[in-house]
C-alpha cells in the first residue's frame, strides 16, 4: 500500500505538529475534494504521521506533538472510514497489549496511529503473560504487538514469545517501549521477530508483514 | 591513598575545577534489598534497613554519595495512592489518584509530616547521615511538581490536560509546587545534602522546547529557589540538549543527562554554566562484560571529565534490579582505572567508529 505522499500531506503534517486543529481539518477537508476518504488516509495522514513519528525519532518533535496528533487523526480517520468501513485493510488478525507493565500511554499512541493508518486491531489493555497467550491463541491472532515501560516487564516477553511461538510458530510478534530503545539487542534476546522505536515504525513493519503473509 | 573524601571530591567537580578524581556517582537503590537477603517490599518497609543497605553498598562498590531514593510512587503514597510491589524491579504506582480533571478543583497539598512513607525516607536520611557525617554526600529525590502528575493521574489525561485545561494545569502546578517544597527541604533537614529533582516530562523526548519554556521551566523557576540546597535536574534519559541552557537558566547545579545524546556536544552546552552528571546505559549494562564497563567509562570520562564539571553515573538516576555486582564493580575498577585527574589520556583517545 506504499503510496506516494500527496502534496498537502506536508502542511497536513505542519498543523499536527504546530497541534493547530483548525487548519488539519480545512487540509484535510480539501483532500477530501481530491480524493476519495482512503487515499486521502493513505496519501495525506499516513505520510504525514510517519514524518511526525520519525522527526521524534530524530528528536525533532515531541511525544506530546506525537500523541496529540495521533488522537486527532485517530478521530478523523474514524469519521471517513468507520471500522466497518470495507475499504478498512484487509489485514492478518491483529492486537496490541501492554504486558504487565501500567503504562498505557506508549501503546495507546502506536494503537492510535495504527488506526489513524487504516488498520483494525484488538486493544488487550493491560495484561499479565498467562492471561495474553490464552487470549492470543483464543483469538486466532497473526500479528501481536508488545508494549513495555520497566525492564522486569520486558523480560517476560520472553515467557510469552516462548510460549506463543511453540503454540504457533507462524505468528509474528513485534515490541516496543523504553527497555527495548535502550538496548538493542535485548529483541533478539526475548525472541521477538522485530522491534519498533515508533508508532511510525510499528505502522511499517505491519504493512511489510502483510505483504509478506499474503 | 585519595586525597580527597567523596564529599570534597564531589564539590570540587561541581565548582567546574578538577579533584583526585572524577566522582562516580552509583545510585543502586533495589540493590540493598539483595544485601540484606530481604525482598524489596520488606526492605523499603523499615528506614533502618534502608539506611543499612545503602552503607552496605557504599562500601562494597565506593561509590562517592549515599542515595535516599525509595522509588518514585513514594510521593505519590502522600497524595493517598498506591504502590504496587514487585518480586525483580523498582516498585510502581497503582491507579491514579486524579481520576477526572474536576478532582483538581478540590484536591489539596498533603503534608508531608502526616505522610509515614515520606517520614521513613527522612529517618534513613537522618541514620546515614550519624554515620557519614559530612565525608559522603547523601543524595535524596524530589520528582518535579511538573512530572509528578504522570503518576498522580496518568501520562494520557496529563497531556490532555496541558494542552487543553490550562487553569486547572496552574491549579495542580500550584499544589504540587508547595508539596515538592516543603518534601525537598525536609530531607535537607534530616541530612541530605542535596535533591535529585527528576523533570522528565520537562525532556525534549516528551514536550517541545517552546512549551517547556512555559510550563516545565517556569514551574522550576518557581519551585527550585525555595529549595534550601543544591538541586540536580534529572532528565532520567530523556533527551535535554536543546534546552540544556534553558534549564541552567532555572539555578540548578547539575543536569543529569541521557545516553541517547552526545556527552561531547552536551557539555560543550553546559558551557561550565552547569554540572553533568551521567551517562552510562543502565538498561544495557544487565548484559555488560568487564569490557564493555570499561570502554562505556573511557568514553563518558573523555567526553566530559576534562576541567570537572562532571559526575560519572548511570544515565537515569537508578540502577535496574538485573544489574549484576560484576558489572558495577567493573564500572569501579574502570573509573578508578581512567578516573584520576589529570586526564592526560584523553588527547589520544579516539572515539570508536
Ligand atoms: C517520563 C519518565 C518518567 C516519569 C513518568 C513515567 C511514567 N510513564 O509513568 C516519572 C518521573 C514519573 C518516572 C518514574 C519512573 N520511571 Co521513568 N522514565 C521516563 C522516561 C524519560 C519516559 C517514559 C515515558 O513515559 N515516555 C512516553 C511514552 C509514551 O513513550 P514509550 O512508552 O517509550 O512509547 C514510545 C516508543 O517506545 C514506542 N513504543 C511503545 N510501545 C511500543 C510497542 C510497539 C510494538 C512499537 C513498535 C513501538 C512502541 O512508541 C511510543 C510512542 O512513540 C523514560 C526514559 C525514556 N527516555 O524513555 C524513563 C523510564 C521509563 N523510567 C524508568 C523507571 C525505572 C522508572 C521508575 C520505576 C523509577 C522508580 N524506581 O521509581 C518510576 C516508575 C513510575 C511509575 N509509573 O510508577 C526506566 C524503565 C526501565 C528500567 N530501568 O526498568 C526508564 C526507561 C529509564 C531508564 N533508561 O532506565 N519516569
Amino acid at each position: 500500500m506504499k503510496k506516494a505522499a500527496h502534496p498537502l500531506a506536508t502542511p497536513f503534517r505542519h498543523a499536527l505538529e504546530a497541534l493547530d486543529r483548525v487548519t488539519a481539518e480545512a487540509v484535510f477537508a480539501n483532500a477530501l475534494e481530491q480524493l476519495s476518504p482512503l487515499q486521502a488516509v493513505e496519501q495525506v495522514v499516513v505520510p504525514a504521521l510517519e514524518a511526525v513519528g520519525a522527526a521524534w525519532h530524530d528528536g525533532n518533535v515531541a511525544l506530546s506533538q506525537v500523541y496529540m496528533s495521533g488522537r486527532f487523526c485517530e478521530e478523523i480517520v474514524d469519521r471517513v472510514l468507520p471500522p466497518s468501513d470495507p475499504d478498512r485493510k484487509h489485514q492478518p488478525r491483529s492486537a496490541i497489549v501492554v504486558l504487565s507493565d501500567y503504562h498505557l500511554l506508549g501503546k495507546r499512541i502506536v494503537y492510535s496511529v495504527m488506526r489513524a493508518s487504516g488498520f483494525e486491531l484488538f486493544d488487550y489493555g493491560r495484561m499479565d503473560v498467562d492471561e495474553l497467550v490464552e487470549r492470543v491463541l483464543a483469538d486466532r491472532i497473526r500479528v501481536l504487538l508488545i508494549s513495555v515501560l520497566i525492564l522486569p516487564s520486558a523480560l517476560k516477553v520472553k515467557e510469552a514469545c516462548r510460549r506463543l511461538k511453540t503454540a504457533d510458530p507462524a505468528l509474528k510478534i513485534l515490541v516496543g517501549g523504553a527497555p527495548f530503545l535502550f538496548d538493542p539487542q535485548l529483541w533478539q534476546e526475548v525472541g521477538a521477530d522485530a522491534t519498533g522505536a515508533s508508532a511510525a515504525d510499528a505502522v511499517a513493519i505491519v504493512e511489510r508483514w502483510m505483504g509478506e503473509m499474503q | 591513598m585519595s586525597a580527597m573524601n567523596s564529599m570534597q571530591r564531589t564539590l570540587t567537580a561541581l565548582g567546574q575545577q578538577e579533584p583526585d578524581c572524577v566522582p562516580l556517582f552509583l545510585l543502586t537503590s533495589l540493590h540493598g534489598a539483595k544485601e540484606l537477603g530481604l525482598s524489596i517490599e520488606q526492605y523499603f518497609s523499615r528506614a533502618e534497613q534502608v539506611a543499612d543497605g545503602q552503607l552496605r553498598l557504599l562500601e562494597k562498590y565506593r561509590s562517592d554519595c549515599l542515595y535516599a531514593f525509595y522509588y518514585a510512587a513514594i510521593e505519590t503514597e502522600a497524595w493517598g495512592g498506591t504502590t504496587l510491589f514487585l518480586p525483580d524491579g523498582p516498585p510502581l504506582c497503582g491507579a491514579p489518584v486524579i481520576t477526572r480533571p474536576e478532582h483538581i478543583d478540590t484536591l489539596r497539598t498533603p503534608s508531608v509530616a502526616d505522610a509515614e512513607p515520606l517520614q521513613r525516607v527522612l529517618e534513613s536520611i537522618r541514620q546515614m547521615k550519624a554515620r557519614v557525617g559530612d565525608t559522603v554526600p547523601i543524595i535524596a529525590v524530589a520528582v518535579a511538581p511538573f512530572s509528578l502528575p504522570v503518576m498522580q493521574m496518568g501520562f494520557d489525561k496529563y497531556i490532555e490536560l496541558i494542552y487543553q485545561d490550562r487553569p486547572r494545569f496552574e491549579r495542580l502546578m500550584a499544589l504540587n509546587i508547595e508539596f515538592t517544597v516543603a518534601w525537598a527541604n525536609a530531607q535537607l533537614d534530616a541530612g541530605a545534602t542535596a535533591i535529585c529533582y527528576f523533570d522528565p516530562v520537562s525532556s525534549t523526548t516528551n514536550i517541545p522546547r517552546e512549551l517547556y519554556l512555559q510550563t516545565g521551566q517556569e514551574v522550576a523557576k518557581r519551585t527550585l529557589p525555595r529549595i534550601k540546597g543544591p538541586t540536580a535536574t534529572h532528565m532520567a534519559s530523556g533527551r535535554c540538549l536543546p534546552i540544556l541552557a534553558d534549564i541552567a537558566a532555572t539555578g540548578t547545579a547539575v543536569v543529569g543527562v541521557s545516553v541517547l545524546e552526545d556527552l561531547a556536544e552536551l557539555k560543550a552546552a553546559a558551557n561550565k554554566r552547569v554540572s553533568l552528571l551521567g551517562n552510562l546505559n543502565g538498561v544495557e549494562m544487565r548484559r555488560w562484560t568487564a569490557d564493555d564497563a570499561e570502554r562505556a567509562v573511557k568514553q563518558a570520562i573523555a567526553q566530559a571529565a576534562a576541567g570537572g564539571g562532571f559526575i560519572l553515573s548511570d544515565n537515569h538516576g537508578e540502577i535496574p534490579w538485573q544489574v549484576p555486582d560484576d558489572v558495577l564493580l567493573a564500572i569501579r575498577a574502570a573509573a578508578d582505572k581512567w578516573g584520576r585527574y589529570p586526564l592526560d589520556w584523553v588527547r589520544d583517545w579516539k572515539p570508536p567508529a
